[in-house]
């Protein structure tokens, strides 16, 4: 009996339990969280090459047989994203320690924190599709109080916007969950795409499928549901902003990938196509966001909507090469977007602000800070030889073998506004002179990080970007998972036959 | 609420619900009941208690902040997960033994410390919900 499945779920709710039993010691759960994140990475490490090597793996906890218990499954998709979840978590935990206030930390910051990344992992190992909605909410959640945590206006603004659409969204996919279930007589996926295979009700079943469409689409900010993202994002303090966008967005392309793979593949022509054309818009319009803002968090926030575009364009196109490209696409948007959150952040401790006419000279006085930003930069508007290149190289070239030019022309064009955004960031924020409105030098009060504050913020960052290099430039290993990932994705008999006939 | 009646009364109730909600937590194990319910009625006798006599009094007679009890029952509920991973089965699987006592065969099982762990969180929650209201006025 293998145990390994349950561990990215154990580990951080235990640790959030722990951290919750010491409320009263700051000091005391700020380590407990970084050791349960860093125990995280190990092990979703290792089930990461668990499955890797042995094939998908399936748990049924409390012994119950599927289809009747719930079942937890990772394959390697899965796996590999519970692996940069676990990075992620670890790096922006360390983040936190420079980065947390002590009123926000003594409201549970961190059993919260953990108790997401908890839901985070739940949502990519489930193999029960109620129970995925169980886990959003799980997100939701935690997600709304770490949005509030703080208690000042324009959060609560930003949450209550939030909050509203996502419940709206919750309310959608449940009447899906129960259309599917009217339909196939079950809840556990494996044992819905089997049922599901015989092609009858096709019309029904597509009208389920649309419903998931809109409620992933609202959580995953695709075009024209994106609207509460950059509304409220950039409200929260930017460790919470940096996980947030990290993982929360991805989740629901992972359930847009998951349910449009295994379940929804009666009628590509049809269903495959509307994504298609969501897809379009999406990128454009978040990097048009982009353009017209000018406060850092706000131009990453809009580009959280144009990069989810080119994750939906993938799966879309439906191929091998595609998907492969999505789950990379995935795995570089959580490494490099991220990292330009905790790298603005960063700057907003040296220079005091988060607004390109109040930022400057960060080049000349950071050096480090800035290459850091560039390697992040760069790899987002997709540059060789960094993961974002990689990511939009195979995306594009599946949408070249489909023949889809228009689709690939404003895929290129986005990509070149990216360029656009990423340099006027770094024109205003970097190459510039340091403004004389900037905190820093207007404000006597301000002073800039430093110390040991200045470690826990730059260690992580680092960390990041080292695996955004490394990726990139030794990609072809981690290319072979990537094709095995995909035709795991492309072939739900694999998935199918592991959860139900053990 | 400064009142004789309620302050009486809930002097009276106060060891009566807990009973009360022991019982229900006992009773879950074959029938109606078990861990939630009696959560919830438990929080009610320290609810009432604090209505009549305010939060400050019951909170030392809690002892223990109710966000920490919240992290014992995660806690209990966890461990309760773990013993079934250290006997070999999945997670959660129940495990029971079977000691006679005074005669009679006690079944005593992992699902019972999950439900203590239930029972926990929901007076935890519950509490420090109705605690955090009370005082915000």
């Amino acid at each position: 009996m293998s145990h390994i499945l349950i561990y990215p779920l154990l580990i951080p709710i235990l640790t959030a339990s722990i951290a919750l039993i010491f409320f009263k010691s700051r000091v005391f759960q700020r380590w407990i969280n970084v050791l349960g994140s860093g125990l995280l990475l190990g092990f979703s490490a290792y089930l990461l090459y668990m499955v890797q090597s042995d094939g998908i793996q399936v748990l049924q906890p409390g012994n119950w047989e599927a289809p009747f218990g719930i079942t937890l499954v990772a394959d390697l998709f899965s796996a590999l994203l519970v692996c940069v979840t676990g990075l992620k978590a670890f790096a922006i935990s360390i983040y936190s320690l420079g980065d947390m206030d002590e009123r926000r930390e003594s409201f549970g910051f961190h059993p919260l924190y953990q108790i997401l990344i908890f839901g985070v992992n739940g949502a990519f190992l489930t193999g029960d599709l109620f129970n995925l909605y169980v886990w959003f909410e799980v997100m939701l959640i935690t997600s709304f109080v770490l949005l509030s945590l703080g208690n000042r206006k324009t959060q609560i603004d930003g949450a209550v916007k939030y909050v509203v659409i996502n419940l709206l969204s919750s309310l959608i996919f449940l009447s899906g969950v129960g259309i599917m279930y009217g339909i196939t007589g079950t809840l556990n996926l494996a044992a819905m795409a089997e049922a599901l295979q015989d092609g009858e009700n096709t019309g029904l079943v597509i009208t389920a499928s649309m419903m998931f469409l809109v409620s992933f689409g609202i959580k995953s900010a695709v075009f024209p549901l994106f609207f509460w993202l950059p509304a409220s994002y950039h409200t929260p303090p930017i460790t919470v902003t940096a996980i947030f966008g990290a993982l929360l967005t991805k989740v629901g392309v992972y359930s847009l990938v998951r349910v449009f793979t295994l379940l929804f593949t009666q009628d590509i022509g049809y269903t495959h196509t509307i994504l298609l054309w969501i897809s379009v818009p999406t990128m454009v319009v978040g990097v048009l966001g982009a353009a017209s803002q000018y406060d850092v968090r706000k131009i990453l926030s809009f580009h959280i909507v144009s990069q989810i575009g080119y994750m939906i364009m993938g799966l879309a196109f439906f191929t091998k090469i595609a998907l492969a490209g999505v789950i990379y696409y995935i795995l570089h948007n959580i490494l490099a977007k991220t990292n330009l959150f905790l790298v603005a952040g960063v700057a907003q401790k040296y220079v005091g602000s988060y607004h390109l006419s109040k930022l400057g000279g960060l080049y000349k006085n950071y050096p480090l800070l800035s290459s850091l930003f560039a390697i992040s930069a760069i790899s987002l508007a997709g540059l060789p030889p960094l993961t974002g290149f990689w990511a939009k190289y195979t995306v594009i070239y599946a949408g070249l073998e489909v023949q889809e030019w228009v689709v690939i022309g404003f895929a290129l064009a986005v990509g070149l506004m990216t360029m656009f955004s990423m340099t006027k960031i770094w024109m205003g924020a970097y190459w510039s002179k340091l403004p004389d409105k900037a905190p820093v030098a207007s404000d006597p009060g301000f002073k800039p990080v430093s110390g040991l504050h200045r470690v826990a913020l730059l260690f992580p960052v680092m960390l990041i970007a080292a695996f955004i290099v490394g990726l990139g430039i030794y990609g072809e290993p981690f290319f072979r998972i990537l094709f095995d990932a995909a035709d795991q994705l492309l072939d739900p008999s694999m998935y199918i036959e592991a959860v139900l006939n053990p | 609420m400064n009142s004789v009646i309620l302050k009486t009364a809930a002097r009276l109730l106060f060891p009566l619900l807990l009973v009360f909600s022991i019982f229900l937590f006992f009773r879950g194990h074959n029938e109606p009941g078990g861990g939630f319910i009696g959560g919830l009625v438990g929080a009610s006798a320290f609810v009432l208690f604090a209505i009549a006599f305010g939060t400050e009094v019951t909170r030392k007679l809690l002892r223990i902040d109710p966000r920490i009890l919240i992290g014992w029952g995660l806690f209990f509920a966890l461990v309760s997960g773990i013993m079934s991973m250290m006997a070999g089965d999945a997670f959660f699987t129940g495990q029971w033994i079977f000691p006679v006592l005074f005669g009679s065969e006690i079944h005593l099982g992992t699902p019972l410390i999950f439900d203590i762990g239930v029972y926990l969180v929901v007076v935890g929650f519950t509490l420090a919900v109705i605690f955090a209201l009370e005082e915000e006025n």
